[in-house]
């Protein structure tokens, strides 16, 4: 049989009920619910790359939407030219050059931004990361051939080979199967030889620099890593919504995404998952009592970081390794 | 012998506070080199300024006949100096054994390394397990190292030291907050490291520093006072005078 720590189960039950669960609420006529599910594991997907960083790397960004917005934007802008003409140069409902430029340009946006903001630290590093996710949303935003703050409906999806995403179900499984690779590949970065020097300048910089490492190349490539991945999350987001607004990369939506990873449990494999989920969950089940929902939200919130060290996951951890 | 270590006329100032004064020292090789004085005489910051923590504001530092006055911290570490805290600086969020499989690491070319896991690489991981050893860590090693006590962390700095492969160890103050018999303890392995690496000792402790020390420096107000062999120091009128308290 496998062997399997506490946390370990938890990841592993978690994971499993996330590949059956949506499914079976769609062949049950729920379809509400596959569409919750494919949010959910969408947004797992952003917050895994942002535990990249931040839980096992120590850089706190508060600029994560960023990625998002411009990986949606990257299959939004081409499918809004596809369809209305204009810009011959990136026109095109090719999913796989959408995913492309996704990922591409959040790269880049990572390497210029992270290549600033990791200049600074602490308090600074988190208000100019803030700053420049800011500055996208504003720029988007005063994009009028992009309708501005009222947003792109794309009317056609990414359109990739044997997988068709207007498919509910296919869309699910393809957010499923990108939200395991992602955590693998944390995973396996993680553990990774850039890994423990990535988790080295967290615990202590200056002594990992006494050692001949130049952190801050290090830190800036887990930065770009992370933002690549997270511009993926935002291809994946424009697909399910078609609907792709400068709201996305508010900083608001940078804020929630930190809350998911510091919920679940940063610098564990399965918490940003857990902590997407719940957020995602229950913020859910709180808006269908009440429009007062952020209230009793906020408090809970509060509750767990005062209480439980380590997130939800921390909870799993104290039972026994 | 051989000077690995040479400064010339080195400055540091903070605002309006001197902290090294016009600093010129010979570290030769294989030598253990105290260098002692009250505190606030900048002997931190003397250390910290060869190992390119901080910026000095004049002189020079040549490592090994070349020049690395303006080389940053992490690549002075790459030619060969290392150093120690005086207030312990480990990462204590990994184990033991990661601790000390860093600073090999470090050796083993760059760190881009995505695929293989760290944990697995027999070639670090015994590396630095031999290093533990040497330090009577061994028993220590997957502990977490925040659980460790304050003197298992003083040990797990000077493993660490070791591991580097650092040819100059410049050590602060590492009997810091030692009980006598630890204390003892490492003096003696300290002994068995002479002529084996050279090493730059700023230490509190008088009783560490003569049965160590081929060579001592004195630093008073940031200024060196004299420098020589342990009987030179105990006989120089201007060191018992500025320093010890003796009239």
């Amino acid at each position: 049989m496998l062997k399997l720590s506490v946390v370990g189960w938890v990841t592993f039950v978690g994971m499993v009920a996330l590949a059956i669960l949506p499914p079976v609420f769609l062949w049950t006529g729920h379809a509400f619910y596959l569409d919750l599910a494919s949010r959910l594991v969408i947004l797992a997907i952003a917050a895994v790359s942002l535990n990249l960083i931040l839980g096992y790397g120590g850089m706190v960004s508060f600029g994560h939407a960023a990625f998002i917005g411009l990986g949606a934007y990257a299959v939004g802008i081409p499918a809004h030219h596809a369809t209305w003409g204009g810009f011959e140069a990136v026109a095109s409902y090719n999913g796989l050059f959408h995913l492309l430029l996704a990922v591409g340009i959040s790269a880049l946006f990572a390497l210029i931004t992270g290549a600033i903001s990791l200049r600074t630290k602490g308090v600074y590093f988190i208000m100019i990361t803030m700053a420049f996710s800011q500055m996208a949303f504003f720029l988007f935003q005063s994009l009028e051939v992009y309708n501005g703050d009222d947003g792109l409906t794309i009317d056609i999806r990414s359109e990739l080979p044997m997988i068709n995403l207007d498919d509910p179900l296919q869309l699910y499984l393809l957010s499923y199967v990108s939200l395991v690779g992602a955590m693998i590949l944390v995973k396996i970065i993680v553990n990774s030889r850039f890994g423990m020097v990535l988790q080295g300048a967290k615990g202590n910089n200056e002594r990992m620099v006494t050692l001949g490492y130049n952190t801050y190349f290090y830190r800036l490539t887990a930065y770009v890593i992370s933002g690549a991945m997270c511009g993926y999350a935002g291809f994946l987001l424009g697909n399910f919504t078609t609907f792709i607004s400068p709201d996305m990369m508010h900083w608001t939506r940078s804020g929630e995404l930190m809350f998911m990873v510091i919920l679940g449990g940063a610098s564990t494999a399965f918490g940003a998952v857990l902590g997407s989920s719940t957020f995602v969950l229950i913020e859910e089940f709180l808006s269908s009592l009440t429009t007062f929902w952020h209230l009793p939200f906020g408090l809970m919130l509060i509750g767990v970081v005062l209480f439980i060290r380590g997130g939800l996951m921390g909870l799993f951890k104290a039972g026994g390794k | 012998m051989t000077a690995l270590l040479k400064v010339f006329g080195l400055n540091k100032s903070f605002g309006g506070v001197t902290a090294t004064d016009d600093v010129n020292l010979d570290v030769l090789k294989g030598e253990i080199h105290a260098v002692i004085g009250p505190n606030g005489a900048g002997k931190t910051t003397l250390i910290s300024q060869l190992s390119g923590g901080l910026k000095s504001d004049s002189g020079r530092v040549v490592l090994a006949g070349r020049e690395i006055t303006h080389k940053p911290a992490y690549a002075r570490a790459k030619l060969g100096i290392t150093r120690s805290f005086q207030i312990t600086s480990l990462v204590m969020g990994l184990s033991v054994l990661d601790n000390v499989a860093l600073a090999v690491q470090a050796q083993d070319g760059h760190s881009f390394r995505f695929l293989k896991p760290a944990r697995s690489l027999t070639h670090i991981r015994d590396a630095a397990m031999e290093n533990l050893n040497k330090v009577g860590l061994r028993g220590r090693a997957d502990s977490l190292t925040s659980e460790l006590s304050h003197g298992e962390h003083r040990q797990l700095e000077i493993a660490i030291a070791l591991a580097s492969g650092a040819e100059l160890m410049l050590l602060d103050e590492p009997m810091a907050g030692l009980g006598p018999e630890e204390s003892a303890l490492l003096v003696a392995f300290l002994k068995e490291l002479k002529g084996e690496r050279t090493i730059l000792l700023i230490e509190h402790d008088m009783d560490a520093v003569f049965a160590l020390a081929d060579r001592i420096s004195v630093l008073v107000y940031g200024r060196l006072i004299a420098t020589g062999s342990p009987e030179d120091i105990r006989n120089n009128d201007e060191v018992r005078h500025a320093y010890l308290g003796e009239d």
